[in-house]
């Protein structure tokens, strides 16, 4: 975390020690987060971590009881408002309200002017092949609709930053396809992305950075391959060729063979090998006494990790 | 981009454009029209039916003996008809009475001067308008028969000219030292429909504020609007177009209102039209002409000359009222007390996640309101009394309690200190709403109470 402060100048978003309170319950304890500006920054936590909590602080729904939050260096205020975009995980749209006339409502609410809007309006409803609901109602949408039409109107005034809260909890597998898609468009475009999700693959294909957030506390944060690396678990898959029992009378006893198998890829073995130490010992002993016909490095993926710190924090607090 | 100004917007459209508000601002006057024509036509309309009274007169007192027979002394009217029938007692008609055709039998006692009390026998109930008709008109007749008793000299004469029906008109005078007439049932009639009126609207549009507060919460849009403005602004945009929505029903209304009375002036009082000098005269040559009349046969001369004599207080007394005061106080209470009971119909909304849960609720907060109404019905006969100076100072009575004093006339500090009490109020309340629904509106799945909406109150943020 000391780390982060030098890099504060490029930071779009820096919240420090933040701390909220409900009637007895603290929602956020001490939370600090670093969001880069150009990145696409993930907060993972189970539920009722406070992930939602820390969202609508930065976006101003709520203030925190003690530290504070800043937009490029400045304490964040009302100007801001206009530079964020939010996707609240409870979606929601005036029921009985034209699409086209809530549109243009929610873009002059974020600064635009009605021509403006309007002008933008009519290409991302070409893009999404959706200018025939222009004259619906709301209630007149399926689901899925008025979802596309809630992501327009949430990036319509290009935001420098765009939050997602549970962006693809929801979403049908389309939409959560052509939201991924608009994700990396919009970074590309330069654009700040923080979203909250539970959903591990999406972390690791779209994050840069992340935030674990457990009861109330940041229990793991940094970038996606720091983290990765830290978390190491330094073991190894191992094709071969050959026989399996030689294999495991030949390893060295310092390496720990967890598991051999056959199965139609072949015949397949983990082994660990001591923390720290590099695979080339490995690699030799591996040659001696059988035919390598691959040979890769088992990454931890994030889920093992989230699950991983989370339990561990449990076990320390209920300790 | 004032971002008020685009909630008022929304707020003042969408609801404009509902058939249900247009539906409203045509049929509303007529409503109300109907409201207060339809018991009036109910009650002139008589009872068409011809009846029958068979009178046995067992006193002899009210009857006369003419060429044709005996007949009974109280004049039977269009629809009632009375028949003297002497050598029968009532037991006579009690077999197949129903079959004979008479609506009833009415059965004067020989002690009535004693008893006074006679009694109708019939197989219906004998409606309210009869029974009063007759006592009225026993009454008088016994009354003129007791003292005809004492044996006073002219005794017709004399009760003749003593027989008054006292006309007060209130006569005020202004400070320009011009007389103005004014009628006490016009002020009290004026008061009470303004008063009606205010409680009315601040019901009807504090609910909706209430609901499209409900509305947002439940869409989950809330989140999505207070990430791009400010709760208060939220709230106040919507408290403020709703309330533009309600002034906006409320001209319609009057204007609508204005074309239906003028039209029913020219087509039932075309006297009216005249300029008020020639109306004056008119009638003060009509009253020194009938004067004589008056007294010998009132009874047709007097409801022609009472029917005009009315209208033209009733539009006199309008006149006297000072109009610039009553619409400048009106839309005052009007617009204060909306905006005072808005804010926490607001905050009721804020507070439940739908509307079946608004009912414990919203008991405390439209109870002042009620009570008002009931001072205001106290107010009208005694407007200067401590309840109604005390209730018309109370912000949460006050918009309806002083909008029946006012056509009275009230002290001006009155005014200005009730006035003043109800903007301070309606800050203050503001304000706190705006705490609590800033935090009302985030919560879901809480029981609403006023515990909880106490608790909201204490956040920081």
């Amino acid at each position: 975390m000391n780390r982060t402060s030098e890099l504060s100048g490029a930071n779009l978003i820096s919240a420090s020690a933040v701390v909220k309170d409900f009637s007895g319950h603290r929602a956020l304890n001490q939370v600090s987060m670093e969001v880069p500006e150009g990145s696409v920054y993930g907060l993972l936590g189970p539920n009722g971590a406070g992930k939602t909590t820390l969202l609508r602080i930065i976006n101003q729904i709520t203030a925190p009881d003690e530290g504070s939050i800043h937009f490029k260096g400045q304490p964040i205020g009302p100007d801001h408002r206009h530079m964020i975009g939010y996707l609240p995980e409870e979606r929601g749209l005036y029921k009985k309200m034209k699409v086209g006339e809530q549109a243009l409502y929610l873009a002059q609410l974020k600064g635009l002017t009605r021509q403006e809007a309007m002008l933008r309006l009519k290409h991302w409803f070409q893009k999404f092949e959706m200018s025939a609901w222009w004259d619906k109602k709301v209630e007149e949408l399926s689901k899925g609709m008025a979802q596309k039409v809630q992501f327009i109107t949430t990036v319509l005034h290009e935001p420098q930053l765009l939050i997602f809260d549970e962006p693809f909890s929801g979403f049908d597998p389309i939409n959560v396809n052509l939201l991924k898609q608009e994700i990396l468009k919009m970074k590309e475009n330069g654009a700040t992305i923080i979203f909250s999700t539970h959903n591990m693959a999406s972390v690791e294909e779209l994050c840069d950075h992340i935030t674990l957030i457990n009861e109330s506390e940041v229990v793991l944060q940094g970038e996606m391959s720091e983290i990765r690396e830290t978390y190491r678990a330094d073991k190894y898959l191992v094709s071969f060729q050959g026989d399996p029992e030689k294999l495991s009378k030949g390893l060295d006893p310092d390496f720990e063979l967890l598991s051999l198998e056959e199965n139609g890829m072949g015949r397949q073995a983990t082994i660990r090998i001591g923390k720290g130490e590099g695979s080339a010992r490995l690699i030799r002993n591996l040659v001696d006494i059988t035919e390598i016909k691959s040979f890769q490095e088992i990454l931890p993926n994030m889920n093992d990790i989230f699950i991983q710190v989370v339990s561990d924090t449990n076990i320390k607090k209920g300790s | 981009m004032n971002k008020i100004s685009l909630i008022i917007q929304r707020e003042y459209l969408t609801r404009i454009r509902k058939k249900s508000f247009i539906i409203m601002s045509v049929l509303g006057p007529i409503i109300f029209a109907a409201y207060i024509l339809i018991p009036m036509y109910f009650a002139t309309l008589e009872d068409k039916e011809e009846k029958t009274i068979v009178v046995i007169d067992d006193s002899k007192l009210f009857t006369e003996y003419e060429s044709k027979g005996p007949k009974f002394v109280i004049p039977g009217t269009e629809y009632l008809k009375f028949q003297v029938i002497e050598g029968v007692t009532v037991e006579t008609f009690r077999d197949g009475f129903e079959e004979s055709g008479y609506y009833g039998i009415l059965f004067i006692p020989a002690n009535i001067l004693a008893s006074e009390s006679s009694l109708i026998y019939s197989t219906k109930q004998t409606s309210v308008e009869i029974s009063q008709y007759l006592e009225r008109s026993m009454d008088s007749e016994i009354e003129h028969l007791k003292l005809a008793q004492h044996d006073i000299k002219d005794i017709e004469r004399i009760l003749a000219e003593v027989e008054t029906s006292i006309n007060v008109r209130n006569i005020k005078w202004t400070k320009d030292g011009k007389t103005q007439e004014s009628n006490t049932g016009v002020v009290m009639g004026l008061g009470y429909l303004s008063g009606m009126m205010i409680f009315f609207f601040i019901f009807f549009f504090g609910s909706q504020v209430m609901r499209g507060v409900i509305e947002e919460k439940v869409s989950r849009i809330i989140e999505v609007i207070v990430s791009s403005v400010k709760p208060f602004q939220l709230m106040m945009g919507k408290i403020i177009g709703v309330g533009l929505v309600g002034l906006t029903q409320f001209l319609i209304w009057m204007i609508l209102s204005a074309v239906l009375v003028t039209g029913l002036k020219a087509a039932f009082f075309p006297e009216l039209n005249r300029t008020p000098t020639e109306q004056v005269v008119a009638s003060d040559l009509f009253d020194q002409g009938d004067g004589q009349e008056e007294t010998m046969n009132p009874s047709e001369a007097i409801p022609e000359v009472g029917d005009l004599d009315m209208a033209q207080e009733i539009f006199a007394s309008l006149k006297s009222i000072n109009a610039g005061v009553m619409v400048g106080a009106f839309l005052f209470y009007f617009i204060f007390g909306y905006l005072l009971y808005a804010a926490m119909f607001a905050v009721i909304g804020s507070a439940v996640d739908n509307e079946t849960d608004t009912q414990q609720l919203i008991f405390p907060v439209i109870l002042p309101l009620i009570l008002g109404i009931y001072v205001m019905i106290s107010a009208i006969n005694n407007p200067d009394n401590a309840l109604s100076f005390w209730f018309s100072m109370i912000p949460f009575t006050s918009p309806v309690v002083m909008m029946v004093r006012i056509p009275f006339g009230v002290p001006w500090w009155q005014v200005a200190l009730s006035a003043s009490l109800l903007v301070v109020t309606f800050l203050g309340m503001t304000w706190i709403a705006g705490k609590v629904y800033r935090t009302g509106i985030l919560m879901y799945g809480k029981k609403a109470s006023y515990k909880e909406i106490w608790k909201w109150l204490r956040y920081s943020s």
